[in-house]
């Protein structure tokens, strides 16, 4: 990678992490705490929503979004050609799952 | 020996013989292996050992318990203790193991200064200590109830001593290697334990296996009953003060921080292969810890159903069974107040003549008796019993690392000898491993008189020490020594101050119960502690003259994965 493309790839993987932050905070302090008592007036499945979030809803989606963490950073460093060697510089070490 | 008592050994033997056969087939001869288990752990198997380090007797045995009590409030655990994987895994993973050495102390010495790496390791060592003393109180207390064996007159001493010998065994011979393959075995084991009953009981209850389907109706139904027996709802929010919105959204905070700040489970992204199987395994252990953490609201819910079922109005004369076996091992108080005959459950303390309540049971041991307040049979009994055991010993061997490798690696090692062989060094990391666990072992059977409040001090000073600096460290490459170790000293003391002040003095020993300020919960005040570390961080980076070239390099090289020539194998 050359100077600019670095530039790139890490400004794709902020605008990433910073998508994912914002979901992280609006499932569980906006939707399990700040909004509780509103969402407690819907109730689907005899869920209060706010209670929903609280202690379903929010760790569901957590999971969701590292899923797509992990998926869009694998094609990203796919894209850059990267990743797929050792960590540690060890070259020799090629990673033989395929993608 | 009751049926209950004999399942519940033979399930321990089982058990125990499988984490020995595993522990001599992942025998190491070298540092690496010790520290890191050689960097050769695939993502998958790597999210289950995370997750049995992660999930402690805590997790297992306490938390539904706290739910099935404080209702909407008990949300802050469910929350704080998954979110903070969304931090670990986008904010911290993937560039730790970029890094690719040992320990935490690790990344903050190399990063920033050896007095930061000092402040770091005295850190790590502390809040290890101070979890890992419950751990091996939980083995204790789950063999005194159930398998009931005496050494030296104590079941719990017994159950501590046979514990320690265990993970004695995988943990000096195995290292990481050996911690982790068993980790793996003993998350199986934690989760069909917790899943069993939490299904069974489920269909007995609604007719729908599917615990975390099925138990919003049941929660809505147990507002009414708790209403009528004068609490206050249990989907309700903002009951308590100490779960006012405030500290609802402080103590969710402190969790989620002190969480991805842990160094037990930091430390654990750097024995995979790559940095890809570094994220990936962020993902497969929060989707393994989702399993248990989304039954567990589910089983706060039947377990308060069945316990009100089950009690409320219950001839005192005539009281269920489990109800008189946790009375014998002193963990439901019954006081028939008003000698009616009956028990009544009500808001309050049994010892509080003001307080209606006759019945008050232990919250520990709601997990334990839910399978036999469901009247399911022994051997299901005996399987809970061996998954609590499970993850509390996962759970202590996976801290006990992080004290070893604090200890002998950025002690013994960074500081005293670094030209030591790699024999040396790797008994160093055995010495210092056996005696971690006579330590711990030592306070399993003599609990500090905090250890009530471990959970708010391991995670405050987590999340107030470590995760600020190490966060700025790769997203910052202005932020320099001077400024972590005054951001580090300046979360700590705070928090440890604060804590140490308002936690009420039922305790006596180091607390002062005084009242807190703004209302603001001790448990939540990791949050305050780790935002003023961020802002003294970067204050007095500012101040000070920016790091030398060489370390924005490092940085620079860290943010992308795969080899780059700055990097070099350690």
């Amino acid at each position: 990678m050359d100077e600019s493309q670095r530039q790139q790839y890490w400004r794709s993987n902020l605008t990433l992490m910073s998508a994912l932050l914002v979901c992280w905070f609006l499932v569980s302090y906006v939707c399990g705490i700040l909004l509780v008592e509103p969402l407690n007036n819907i109730v689907i499945n005899g869920f209060p929503m706010g209670f929903w979030f609280a202690q379903q809803g929010a760790i569901v989606t957590f999971v969701v979004l590292i899923g797509v963490y992990v998926w869009r950073m694998d094609r990203l460093d796919d894209e850059y050609g990267v990743g797929r060697d050792n960590a540690n510089g060890d070259a020799g070490a090629r990673d033989e799952r395929k993608g | 020996m009751t049926s209950i008592q004999l399942w519940t050994l033979i399930w321990v033997v089982l058990t125990f013989g499988l984490y020995v056969l595993i522990a001599w087939r992942s025998r190491v001869a070298d540092t690496e292996g010790f520290y890191v288990a050689g960097h050769g752990i695939p993502s998958v198997a790597n999210g289950a050992a995370v997750a049995a380090d992660w999930m402690s007797a805590a997790s297992f045995i306490s938390m539904a318990g706290l739910i099935a009590f404080q209702g909407y409030g008990g949300s802050v655990y469910l929350m704080g203790w998954t979110g903070g994987y969304v931090l670990l895994a986008l904010l911290l993973a993937p560039y730790l193991r970029k890094f690719g050495k040992y320990t935490v102390p690790d990344f903050v010495g190399d990063r920033y200064s050896e007095t930061a790496r000092a402040v770091a390791a005295v850190a790590a060592i502390f809040v290890s200590m101070t979890y890992v003393a419950g751990q091996m109180r939980g083995v204790g207390i789950v063999f005194s109830r159930y398998v009931g064996i005496e050494i030296f007159g104590d079941p719990v001493i017994g159950g501590v001593l046979i514990g320690m010998a265990i993970v004695f065994f995988y943990a000096v011979l195995g290292g990481m290697k050996g911690i982790t393959w068993t980790q793996v075995a003993q998350y199986s084991v934690l989760i069909v334990a917790y899943l069993i009953p939490a299904i069974a009981i489920a269909y007995t209850l609604t007719g729908n296996p599917i615990p975390q389907l099925s138990f919003g109706s049941l929660a809505t139904d147990l507002n009414g009953l708790q209403q009528e027996l004068g609490f206050s709802g249990y989907t309700d929010p903002f009951t308590a003060e100490n779960r006012n919105m405030l500290n609802m959204l402080l103590i969710t905070g402190a969790l989620m921080i002190g969480t991805a700040g842990l160094p037990h489970v930091i430390v654990r992204f750097y024995t995979t292969k790559t940095v890809r199987d570094a994220r990936a395994s962020a993902f497969w252990a929060l989707l393994f810890i989702a399993i248990l953490y989304t039954t567990a609201p589910a089983v706060g819910v039947f377990a308060k159903t069945n316990f009100i079922d089950t009690v409320e109005g219950a001839s005192v004369n005539n009281l269920p069974q489990w109800v008189v076996d946790w009375q014998d091992a002193d963990l439901i108080t019954i006081d028939d107040k008003n000698e009616d005959g009956t028990i009544q459950f009500a808001p309050g303390e049994v010892a509080d003549p003001e307080s209606t309540n006759e019945i008050e049971p232990d919250l520990d041991i709601m997990v334990l008796a839910n399978p036999q307040i469901a009247g399911l049979p022994a051997i299901v009994v005996g399987l809970v019993a061996a998954g609590g055991l499970a993850a509390a010993l996962s759970t202590a061997s996976g801290l006990l690392l992080v004290i070893s490798s604090s200890v002998a690696h950025d002690f013994y090692y960074k500081r005293f000898r670094p030209n030591a062989s790699e024999a040396q060094q790797l008994m160093a990391g055995r010495i210092a491993m056996a005696c971690a666990i006579v330590v711990a072992g030592w306070f399993g059977i003599n609990p500090p008189a905090f250890v009530g409040q471990v959970v708010a001090f391991a995670f405050g000073l987590a999340a107030a020490s470590f995760f600020p600096i190490i966060v700025l460290g790769i997203f910052w490459k202005r932020a320099n020594a001077q400024g972590a170790v005054a951001g580090m000293l300046t979360g700590l003391i705070f928090t440890a101050a604060y804590i140490m002040a308002t936690v009420p003095d039922e305790a006596g020993a180091i607390f002062f119960g005084l009242d807190p300020l703004f209302g603001i919960s001790p448990e939540g005040i990791g949050t305050i502690g780790a935002l003023l570390n961020l802002i003294v961080t970067v204050v007095v980076s500012r101040a000070t003259a920016p790091p030398p070239q060489k370390m924005m390099d490092l940085i620079e090289d860290i943010r992308y994965p795969g080899a780059a020539p700055a990097t070099r194998p350690h």
